[in-house]
């Protein structure tokens, strides 16, 4: 729109006139180009929003049910309802003990399991590195239902540390991939330096790999971490007893039945559920934009 | 340098290779041994009941499946399923706005991302709790139906699967927006506006320019979406769980529900190897484009 006049003066010059032309129009047409997306995504983020609008409104209504509205006189009666020991504080535990272990798990063992793929050949590694690529791809739902046979089998169903064993396998194949990429772009002049110190090789990925790969490390940790702590399938299958189950599956004691649903309390509890991958996911969207260099290890 | 590098040859050329054991371990133990228990608890009548009686059935539990009208159902729904929610949903949704972020404004850009990211970052089960109100009979996209003076429906009762896969959809759209994102950032300025110089129209630039440029983006993005749909459980389970009946029972679902509901653990795994199946055809696949990165 404010390029019209533009357009306009430079039309009565006959002779440069293709050349004027050109770019004020060029510019409106822009400018529209950008107005149509500007509306375009507005729309999809409207659509979009009003779910979340929902999680949020509702945990702040006293009296929410299911529609968006919001809240008549905002309360945080919901919060407090929610916030005991049998509602709150024991399924996050129980989620924090379980997603914590295995997250510690996966990472100590793709760490380990990363340094050999990454600094040795051997006609092994290749075959090695695409099975576990293969095993990335695969959908972990459809093994459940032998895995809990498998469970029941070697009593470790309805363990916290089966449960933990079994999500850090699942996340492991993905990790080591991961972890192995990120190990080949630390220069291995940097662990030379080290060898020729004396240290041995489990030195050298503690105190020069391993906090060169800082950024790359905590990416794939906040990650694994996120991908447990949402997760359904797993605890559902393999914990039993009430007082094990971690957020992901407590969360259906209100929601299972369907008559009086305390939609408010639901709402907070989801919420609280939430915070901490939304959390953990701003600190690593961050970290994905400014730290994957190691460039600053090498100067030359 | 590399003195240092190879100390010694013999037996520690496989000493080094140690510190792959427990991952290797873990792997073994814990998804190679389901997917050989798998296959044998495929091939016997196994039930919840007793393990004494379980024999060995041979190919019975698969033609078994083939004749069973709910089994084809699932596979039916799961296939409309996948094609709604990720092929046509999230993939061409994700392309769609990753195209658009280009052009947008900044603020506008920000903010789109934060909400499509935020209901992808959401635990599942979350995510699948606040669209099953969004499609309750008393929910928000009737409030929005009625206000337009458009005719209301029980989604979750009528067209059960098409509101799960617009969950899906809701769900899983950021990944592809992000993956399409940096696709699109490393095609050269230079290469559209060339193409824009002779006079090629917008569409004419998607079709021979943009989309051959990304093809490997797409390839990946498709394969790793239809996996990711294929296993989807949580969500739906939340929203129908399965129902009204069995008209939003996906694979999964359909296995679960034989595996536990109705004790029939042989069948129910039978289902669950043929699902492996096809996502290990699907990883195959996504092997092969992504040769060069091994």
């Amino acid at each position: 729109m404010a390029h019209t006049p533009a357009a306009r003066t430079a039309r009565p010059v006959r002779s440069t006139r293709r050349a004027r032309r050109a770019r004020p129009v060029r510019l409106t047409r822009r400018a529209r180009q950008r107005l149509a997306a500007n509306l375009a995504l507005l729309a999809v983020a409207a659509a979009f929003v009003v779910p979340l609008l929902w999680l949020v409104f509702a945990s702040l209504d006293a009296d929410a049910d299911l529609r968006v509205s919001p809240p008549a006189s905002p309360t945080l009666d919901n919060f407090s309802a929610v916030l005991t020991d049998e509602i709150t504080f024991t399924p996050m535990r129980n989620s924090l003990l379980i997603c914590g272990s295995a997250t510690l798990m996966t990472m100590v063992c793709a760490a380990l399991a990363a340094y050999p793929l990454s600094r040795y050949r051997s006609r092994f590694s290749r075959p090695y590195l695409l099975t576990i690529l293969f095993t990335t791809c695969l959908p972990i739902t459809a093994i459940m239902v032998p895995v809990y046979g498998l469970f029941v089998q070697i009593n470790l169903i309805d363990t916290l540390s089966g449960t933990a064993f079994f999500l850090a396998t699942s996340q492991l194949p993905f990790a080591v991939w991961l972890m192995k990429n990120f190990m080949d772009g630390v220069p291995v002049v940097l662990e030379e330096a080290a060898w020729t110190d004396g240290a041995s090789w489990f030195q050298s990925l503690t105190r020069v790999i391993v906090p060169l790969m800082g950024p790359g490390l905590t990416v794939v940790t906040i990650y694994s971490f996120i991908m447990m702590w949402g997760n359904f399938f797993v605890p559902f299958m393999l914990l039993l007893s009430p007082e094990q189950l971690p957020a992901s599956v407590s969360i259906f004691t209100f929601f299972g039945n369907y008559g009086s649903v305390a939609f408010g309390e639901l709402a907070a509890f989801s919420l609280l559920y939430s915070t901490p991958v939304l959390v953990l996911y701003i600190l690593i969207s961050r970290r994905i934009g400014g730290g994957f260099t190691l460039s600053g290890g090498v100067k030359g | 340098m590399s003195v240092a590098k190879v100390p010694a040859a013999g037996g520690r050329r496989y000493w080094r290779w140690l510190p792959i054991a427990p991952a290797t371990a873990l792997l073994l133990l814990f998804l190679g041994g389901p997917i050989a228990y798998c296959v044998w608890i495929a091939l016997t009548d196994m039930q919840l009941t007793g393990q004494e009686s379980a024999s060995f059935v041979g190919l019975d539990n698969f033609r078994r499946a083939f004749q069973d009208d709910a089994f084809i159902n699932a596979v039916v729904l799961t296939l409309v399923f996948t094609l709604l929610s990720s092929i046509i949903g999230q993939n061409t949704l994700g392309l769609a706005l990753a195209a658009l972020m280009q052009r947008a404004g900044k603020t506008v850009r920000t903010v789109t991302g934060v909400v499509v990211i935020c209901a992808w970052v959401l635990p599942e089960i979350v995510a699948g709790f606040l669209l099953y109100t969004f499609f309750h009979r008393q929910g928000t996209l009737n409030a929005v139906l009625d206000w337009l003076h458009l005719p209301s429906q029980n989604w979750l009762f009528t067209l059960p699967i098409l509101a799960v896969s617009f969950a899906n959809i809701w769900r899983g759209t950021a990944f592809s927006m992000l993956v399409y994102s940096a696709a699109l950032s490393e095609i050269p300025t230079e290469v559209t506006e060339s193409a824009q110089v002779d006079g090629a129209n917008a569409r004419q630039r998607l079709w021979f320019i943009t989309l051959p440029m990304i093809r490997r983006s797409i390839g990946t993005n498709l394969m790793l979406n239809t996996l990711q749909t294929l296993s989807v459980f949580g969500l739906i389970w939340a929203m129908t769980r399965g129902g009204p009946g069995n008209r939003s029972q996906t694979l999964p679902v359909f296995m679960y529900d034989q595996a536990f509901d109705k004790a029939l653990i042989g069948y129910g795994t039978a289902v669950a190897l043929l699902l492996l199946l096809v996502g290990a055809l699907f990883s195959v696949i996504y092997l092969r484009l992504m040769r060069e990165e091994v």
